[in-house]
């Protein structure tokens, strides 16, 4: 997790996968910061 | 009394110019990069009408044959069809010609304009399909010349029909300025509306309803249907009704992305239990603009164009006739607000909190049917295997309840879990594929239960970041039927009667 710290991170999440907010969950709690956030549907 | 599934129809339209002309990464790419490689080899990427119906998931999808025998076949799908019929049990797959017919036949106002010798091809073509009854048919209007027709495309902005890249109709805007009612934006919803009224012909076929009994139609499509002042104000459920010629039945449009199709069911079934309506169809007809989504990464591995067919269906749903599967609907599974969007907390609203209703475990449902994206399609474009994806989730989370033991994992997802074979038409696979194959099993004795699971993707139309989805429990019948039953509150009028008659009679005396 201490790979994200301090980082400045993009998320992009899946529909049918894990989406982005849940990737903004956890970047959060590892330190990181979330630059840009989206979720995409792939289908 | 829950409503039943009474009858299901599938149908798929071979449209491989409207891939060229009418799909999204197509018209996009035409505008950003139009001397890109891509517009140049798409063509000889098209297939012919029969290597789309012999295309296995194809079958599959219009009851040709089962996802039992579609997992049998090896990947990739599209190397491996073998010569099959336009018709399957559930429906049929339709040529380009012809849905440029129907969408004549569909057209109330003059739009839709088709070269004169093609009209006539392929009004010959329909004429032995058992289908087109002659009222449908009268509603065929007489060809035009084709100088005519060049003339609305160039001059007029007209969206030109194309069949083997050879200009043969068009379809005219139907108002100077009003962009919602573009040639473009008439031509995605006439698709929409022919490609449903083809899915419900089939489903009175397969079904052998009166069509006077029909009392509403509900469209779960992902069309917006209206002019400047009510963009998506809608109504395609009956306009289509009125073409099939279901005289009795109002309509209403339900749209939720790809997840309308599954709220359109538990609207439907609904409706019926509750004694409003007896007989509801839910249908939902193609989408233009998803033909060739992920084209690119086809042509770029050397595939052919996949994404080169309209989906449709149509779902009758009924008063509980005693035999056919129910829909449990006091138990649907929804994702709320509040849901949040982990895969968890996805699987939990939509699987886990309807079966903790009902008080069953995940291994209680005997299958389960999460968007059944065809991945032949899917998986060359990067997306992976969505079904597949979706059964992990559902079996970890029934490992982590303790209903399943972690090595059992793998035989979950195919015990209760399917191959995909919908077209990547958004709304197309969003559970409602299996329906049709689910009410079988159902009342062959395979299975008891299925759970059909719609998801939308609600942040597309940026209103909000939320995601959506809903489930229904599918279920053998419980042999009770309306007619044939007696409620509590009939049994306490019965026996207050016979005390009154007893009270009388003892007065008497």
């Amino acid at each position: 997790m201490a790979i994200l710290a301090n980082k400045k991170i993009v998320a992009i999440g899946d529909r049918d996968g894990v989406p982005g907010p849940a990737i903004e969950e956890v970047v959060k709690t590892a330190g990181g910061e979330i630059v840009f956030s989206s979720t995409e549907c792939f289908v | 009394m829950n409503s039943v599934i009474k009858s299901v129809a599938y149908t798929l339209t071979h449209a491989p110019d409207l891939v060229i002309h009418a799909g999204t990464t197509q018209t996009t790419e035409r505008i950003v990069n139009p001397e890109s490689e891509y517009l140049v080899a798409l063509p000889k990427a098209l297939r012919k009408y029969e290597d789309a119906v012999n295309y296995p998931p194809n079958q599959t999808y219009i009851g040709g044959m089962t996802p039992a025998d579609l997992e049998k076949i090896s990947m990739p799908w599209y190397e491996n069809g073998t010569k099959s019929d336009r018709f399957g049990k559930f429906g049929e797959i339709t040529p380009q010609e012809e849905l440029y017919l129907v969408m004549q036949i569909c057209d109330c106002f003059d739009l839709v304009m088709l070269e004169a010798s093609f009209a006539a091809g392929a009004a010959k073509q329909i004429e032995s399909h058992p289908l087109f009854t002659d009222e449908i048919k009268a509603r065929i209007k007489p060809g035009t010349e084709i100088a005519v027709i060049e003339n609305e495309v160039k001059e007029n902005g007209a969206e030109g029909l194309y069949h083997d890249n050879k200009l043969v109709g068009c379809v005219k805007k139907a108002h100077s300025i009003d962009e919602n009612l573009s040639a473009h934006v008439i031509l995605e919803n006439l698709v929409s509306k022919s490609t449903s009224v083809i899915s419900m012909m089939n489903l009175v076929k397969n079904s052998g309803i009166n069509i006077a009994s029909v009392d509403c139609v509900i469209d779960c499509s992902e069309e917006a249907v209206g002019d400047m002042n009510q963009r998506g104000g809608g109504n395609l459920a009956k306009a289509s009704a009125e073409i099939v010629g279901f005289t009795g039945a109002t309509g209403f449009d339900v749209r939720g992305f790809c997840a309308a199709p599954v709220h359109a069911i538990i609207t439907a079934a609904s409706l019926v239990k509750s004694g409003t309506y007896k007989n509801v169809i839910v249908t939902a007809g193609g989408s233009t603009a998803k033909l060739g989504m992920n084209g690119k990464d086809h042509v770029k591995k050397g595939l052919p164009v996949l994404e080169d067919v309209l989906g449709g269906f149509a779902v009758l749903i009924s008063e509980n006739d005693g035999i056919n599967p129910e829909i449990l609907s006091e138990y649907v599974g929804r994702h709320v607000v509040g849901s949040g969007s982990s895969p968890q907390a996805v699987i939990t609203a939509l699987v886990t909190n309807p079966l903790d209703a009902m008080g069953i475990k995940i291994t209680d449902v005997d299958k389960f049917s999460p968007e059944m994206h065809n991945p032949d399609v899917t998986k060359p474009a990067g997306a992976g295997d969505v079904p597949e994806s979706n059964y992990k989730m559902i079996g970890a989370l029934a490992v982590k309840r303790g209903e399943l033991d972690r090595t059992e994992l793998p035989n979950f997802v195919t015990k209760h879990g399917m191959v995909g074979f919908a077209p990547t038409q958004g709304h197309i696979p969003s559970g409602i594929p299996y329906l049709g194959f689910g009410r079988e099993d159902i009342l062959e004795g395979k299975i008891t239960r299925t759970m059909i699971v719609g998801k939308g993707s609600l942040f597309l139309g940026r209103m909000t970041n939320l995601f959506d989805g809903a489930s229904f429990v599918v279920e053998k019948n419980s042999g009770t039927t309306d007619t044939g039953s007696i409620s509590e509150e009939q049994v306490r009028s019965l026996i207050a009667e016979s005390l009154r008659d007893f009270a009388k009679s003892l007065g008497g005396e």
